[in-house]
């Protein structure tokens, strides 16, 4: 039976609590208002009811009939993560971690974000709960996220746009950390992904894995059997958590995480940290991380803010080293072909950082038979990403 | 017992007061580095703590933050930080403050070895907490390396029990809920605080983080045995240069 993290918060060798001082108080205040939750059939119930009448699950298990002939191979499911009210699989964790924000006693809420759906959820649930809210966000994304940070500020929540370091995803944890230690006595920091020091890849991973627990459930509803392939983009790793988790136990699917690979893995612009990163600690965790020679940590770069990381979730970390799940890689341009794709076949305008999932099955899926099938978290919709490729599509 | 807590508690025993600056190494150049140190220990310091550049320093405010950009820019590793220490011979104790990733990536084990044969006496990373601190202790078990532990206003009564019964060097008190900088505000509780935490601590206690008047030196003189500035030294080094940085100090501390 798997069984992570342990009683520090790590998986394996990976995780545990790299945070100042100041902060140790209040991630032990976490872990402990956690645990009491996590055992509270009434903040089980809170939480069920949320999802089910406010965010809209359970989502969909889409088989994908177009697409599946296009490609001809396996059989492709998605799993409607971009149905959620938000548009992304983000909300399931904004929700989960308000209401334990609420469990505290704490009213204000600080969050960062890459691509913005993680502050678009937080400052939803935030206008739910009636809590301040202030989101950190890199300059770059802010430009390419335009129409995220108006939904924020529609929603009540303050923006800051942050400018040290590459100005992106990294920098925003880094402000959002900074500010958390100067307000922690009245303020909850809701992590974005499966990332940070122990208790939050915890937290994140169980408030998500409803998406691997639908999942597994509706599968085994239409095929009868589990899927051979489990296959989720990889940020931080939220959503591909989510999604594994359920399965971990089961060891005939293969679980296979999706990195960018941005402009290539020869360039130095690309954010593949378990395939081209080695072992570091960043934002309180011990994780796979693209540093260099000196211990610097390096800018990560994809074309998608979402995924835009230099280090990813210390579960992943060890579900890697284990052997347990692949890590796999998609460019850029891959993923612009993904997007394309099953906007035609299917319909469905996907997130360019679900569309890294949807390259890779592109690959895989022809090495399969039909017999077999590919699961794929559709993480979220495309909506935020349109300006962007319209942009890209006007250069070219 | 540790050079380091040696050092600082005869000072202390002798009635004197401890001031320690902090410095981001490489700042303004490797090579004034030699002469900054030289300049704070003519300055009354007791130790001196260096700063290693880190990409990510979550536990740093504007000053320290800029200066970390600066000494990267110039190119500053922690590698060239240490083969700069093997040359130097330093007239006080030295302190290396880091990041855990910086000295993770460097090795450990290869990181103590190689501090053995500097003046480094201690060292200062505020994101390995005490829950973790066998990873840096362990490797550092037969050295006369001092792994010095921050307190802050968020640990409990129960907390600083621990946190300073198997503290080495000195105990580094921090005086706010945020990062280091100047021109802070002081909570109304944190003289009881530091009080609290001098009266428990067996080895000297020293305040810091936004230590930058002399009212604040004067204060956190009377609750604790000592200061660390770090931000305002920073900033003075970085924009009057190092003679003017020496009148300031005596300024802070007139
Ligand atoms: C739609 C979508 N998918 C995936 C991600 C990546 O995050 P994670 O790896 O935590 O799922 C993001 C992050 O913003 C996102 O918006």
């Amino acid at each position: 039976m798997y069984q992570q993290p342990d009683n520090k918060g790590f998986y394996g060798e990976f995780g545990g609590q790299f945070v100042p001082e100041t902060l140790m108080y209040a991630v032990k205040e976490l872990t402990q208002t956690y645990e009491e939750a996590k055992k509270d059939p009434e903040f089980q119930e809170t939480l069920d009811y949320y999802l089910k009448q406010y965010v809209g699950r359970e989502t969909p298990l889409y088989y994908a009939d177009n697409l599946t002939k296009h490609l001809g191979g396996a059989k492709i499911y998605l799993k409607r993560e971009d149905l959620n009210h938000t548009g992304a699989h983000k909300i399931n964790n904004a929700i989960g971690q308000v209401l334990l924000a609420k469990r505290m006693g704490k009213n204000k809420i600080v969050a960062e974000t890459g691509a913005g759906q993680h502050g678009v959820a937080t400052a939803t649930a935030a206008a739910l709960f009636g809590m301040e809210c202030i989101i950190f966000m890199g300059e770059v994304d802010v430009k390419r996220q335009e129409l995220n940070v108006f939904r924020m500020e529609l929603l009540g929540a303050k923006v800051e746009s942050v400018v040290s370091g590459s100005r992106t995803l990294k920098d925003a944890v880094n402000e959002a950390l900074r500010y958390w230690v100067a307000t922690v006595e009245d303020t909850h920091y809701v992590l974005g992904s499966a990332l940070g020091p122990h208790p939050f890849p915890e937290i994140v991973r169980d408030f998500q894995s409803v998406i691997g627990t639908e999942a597994k459930q509706q599968y085994l509803e239409v095929e009868g059997k589990l899927p051979e392939v489990a296959l989720a983009c990889v940020g931080g790793g939220s959503n591909s958590i989510g999604l594994f988790y359920p399965f971990i136990n089961d060891k005939d699917v293969r679980l296979i995480g999706v990195e960018a690979a941005g402009k290539g893995l020869d360039t130095e612009e690309h954010a593949a940290s378990i395939t081209k990163g080695d072992v570091g600690v960043l934002h309180g965790s011990k994780m796979h991380l693209l540093q260099d020679d000196d211990g610097q940590v390096l800018e990560a770069f994809s074309i998608s803010a979402g995924l835009d990381y230099p280090g990813i979730g210390p579960e992943h970390s060890h579900l890697y080293t284990s052997g347990r799940a692949e890590y796999k890689t998609i460019t850029d341009e891959e993923a612009l072909e993904g997007f394309h794709l099953l906007s035609r076949t299917e319909g469905i305008i996907p997130a360019l950082e679900s569309s890294h999932a949807i390259a890779y099955a592109m690959k895989l899926a022809k090495e399969m038979s039909p017999e077999e099938s590919i699961l794929i978290c559709l993480s979220g919709r495309g909506d935020k990403d349109v300006q962007q490729i319209k942009e890209r599509m006007a250069q070219e | 017992m540790k050079s380091l807590t040696r050092v600082l508690q005869q000072k202390k025993d002798n009635g004197n007061k401890l001031f320690i600056p902090y410095i981001m190494a490489g700042a303004n150049g490797l090579e004034r580095l030699a002469h900054e140190i030289e300049m704070l220990a003519e300055s009354g310091a007791s130790a001196i703590e260096l700063g290693v550049p880190f990409s990510d320093p979550v536990a740093d405010g504007p000053v320290i933050q800029l200066a970390g950009i600066h000494s990267r820019e110039r190119g500053t590793t922690l590698k060239k930080i240490i083969a700069f220490l093997k040359e130097f011979n330093s007239p006080i104790p030295l302190i290396l403050m880091g990041y855990f990733n910086s000295f993770l990536h460097y090795g450990l084990e290869g990181l103590v070895e190689d501090l053995s044969s500097t003046d480094v006496k201690g060292v200062i990373i505020p994101d390995l907490p005490y829950e973790h601190r066998e990873m840096f202790l362990d490797p550092a078990k037969e050295s006369d390396i001092a792994f010095i532990q921050l307190v802050t206003l968020t640990s409990s009564d129960e907390r600083i029990d621990q946190l300073v019964s198997e503290a080495e060097g000195f105990i580094y008190a921090v005086t706010i809920n945020g990062t280091t900088g100047i021109n802070r505000d002081y909570q109304d509780n944190l003289y009881q605080h530091l009080q609290k935490i001098t009266e428990k601590s067996p080895i000297p206690v020293l305040a810091g983080f936004g230590v930058s008047k002399p009212e604040h030196v004067q204060i956190f003189n009377n609750y604790c045995d000592g200061v660390i500035i770090g931000s305002c030294i920073v900033q003075s080094l970085a924009q009057n240069g190092i003679d003017e940085t020496q009148e300031l100090i005596e300024t802070l501390f007139a």
